[in-house]
């Protein structure tokens, strides 16, 4: 068999497996990893609904095939709480502004926002919807996911501010 | 919407590359960043026995200014570049097309080189090179060579690469004083890949007349084009120059194709109009130069 072996780190634990090259880091997650939430749509990277952080950069996981993430340190949405139960700002603003109806593409959301936010802790407007052009709303449900990012945001501030 | 099987090889040389591409042929394909040949494989517009990963490549990745030209490695992602001050300061065109280029979860893993070698007619950075007469450094089993921007992109998603050749650096010539440059695009959603683009740089003299100018167009015909006639009519014109009818001019020598997003014509004076607007903002920024 035409099988490869591969380790990386999945939100924070060691993980190794012996898989076909052509597997995707994002089938890798789910079907090796158990780690559904990380969702597949389009599988041609123009949904986003597969996003996760991959060395903290946020990338499409249905692009990148999981031998290639040999050593890498993966974050999915299901690493980005401290503590089950205890959601992030971000997972918080998107449940109080409504920012998820079916919540299919939630996920992809949730860590793009992420790493926006970490990256740009302080965007405007034009930016926010840029950050947001590379996640697809099949409900069309941008209103509250672009309010999320708002409070997220102001909450993220108000974090530092007060830690300073 | 998975890809076919194939083998991964991750050398970790140019010449091991080379030489894992002169052993497999056409069978064998070089993987980058993957933004666009991943999705290819995954609809199965095309399969390969062989995969060539360049990530694990020595050398391949980084920024550096020397000679007139800033040197950026193949393998440098489209986000490093973004976000790079020399860029933005002595090649500022890359930077300026460098936001239009997918998404920036796409550009986090998308590279230069892999933009440039894949040859998307509708992409920002081929136009670019085109615009900037841009110098290709190749890898290949006879050593390096280099190939002008010009001589580079020969059809629809082709270059003059040969089979076993590695695109390896792009260097780009730093700005000069009183010059301006601008990308502009039509595009369904920002990021998407542009019904119609431009990528634009304007010089003047201290009298803010117009002394060289270059109108790359993109997603018009299978390679990225310079707009000849119309770079000719800017040069010599001052501030009155009717920049309206240059972008018509600029879109007159081309034929863009019909599809499902837009119509030949739509993109022809879509594209006259952004090749006008562009060309306003290149000049503007021209004139007011760097003290």
């Amino acid at each position: 068999m035409n099988e490869i072996p591969v380790t990386m780190t999945v939100n924070g634990e060691d993980r190794a497996a012996t898989i076909e090259p052509r597997l995707t880091l994002a089938d890798y997650l789910r079907s090796e990893c158990g780690l559904t939430g990380t969702h597949l749509a389009c599988e041609h990277g123009a949904c986003g609904a597969c996003t996760v952080l991959v060395d903290g950069a946020a990338q499409r996981s249905c692009l990148v095939f999981a031998v290639q993430a040999q050593g890498a340190e993966i974050t999915t949405v299901e690493g980005l709480a401290e503590a089950p139960g205890e959601p992030t700002a971000v997972q918080r603003a998107f449940e109080d502004c409504y920012g998820l109806q079916c919540g299919f593409c939630t996920p992809g959301f949730v860590v793009s926002v992420t790493a926006f936010l970490r990256d740009n802790p302080e965007p405007d407007d034009r930016e926010i919807r840029e950050a947001l052009s590379g996640n697809l709303c099949r409900c069309t449900g941008y209103g509250g996911i672009y309010a999320a990012v708002r409070q997220a945001a102001a909450e993220l501030a108000e974090a530092q501010g007060g830690a300073s | 919407m998975k890809a076919a099987p194939f083998r991964y090889h991750a050398p970790s040389t140019v010449a091991e590359a080379v030489d894992l591409l002169t052993e497999h042929g056409d069978e064998a394909k070089v993987l980058a960043g993957g933004q666009s040949l991943v999705p290819i494989m995954a609809l199965r517009l095309g399969r390969y026995g062989h995969l060539v990963d360049l990530n694990r490549v020595d050398g391949l990745r980084g920024v550096e200014a020397a000679n007139g030209h800033v040197r950026v490695g193949a393998m440098t992602t489209q986000s490093a570049v973004e976000h790079d001050p020399m860029i933005a300061d002595r090649v500022p065109l890359v930077a300026a097309a460098a936001p239009h280029i997918g998404h920036f979860q796409i550009r986090n893993r998308g590279t230069v080189g892999g933009s440039i070698a894949h040859a998307d007619p509708a992409a920002e950075l081929p136009a670019v090179a085109m615009a900037l007469d841009a110098v290709m450094e190749v890898g290949g089993p006879e050593g390096a060579r280099e190939v002008r921007a010009a001589d580079f992109f020969t059809s629809m998603w082709t270059t003059s690469l040969a089979d076993n050749e590695i695109l390896t650096a792009v260097r780009f010539p730093v700005r000069s004083e009183l010059q301006g440059f601008a990308v502009s695009e039509v595009a369904r959603r920002h990021g998407d890949f542009a019904l119609v683009g431009t990528a634009c740089a304007v010089s003047v003299d201290g009298g803010g007349v117009v002394t060289d100018a270059a109108i790359a167009l993109f997603g018009v015909g299978p390679t990225p084009v310079r707009a000849a006639s119309a770079e000719e009519a800017l040069v010599g014109t001052g501030p009155d120059a009717d920049l309206g009818e240059i972008g018509r001019l600029a879109l007159s020598g081309v034929d863009p194709n019909d599809d499902v997003h837009a119509s030949g014509d739509y993109r022809r004076r879509a594209g006259a109009a952004i090749v006008a607007r562009a060309l306003g903002t290149a000049r503007d920024e021209a004139r007011g130069g760097r003290s």
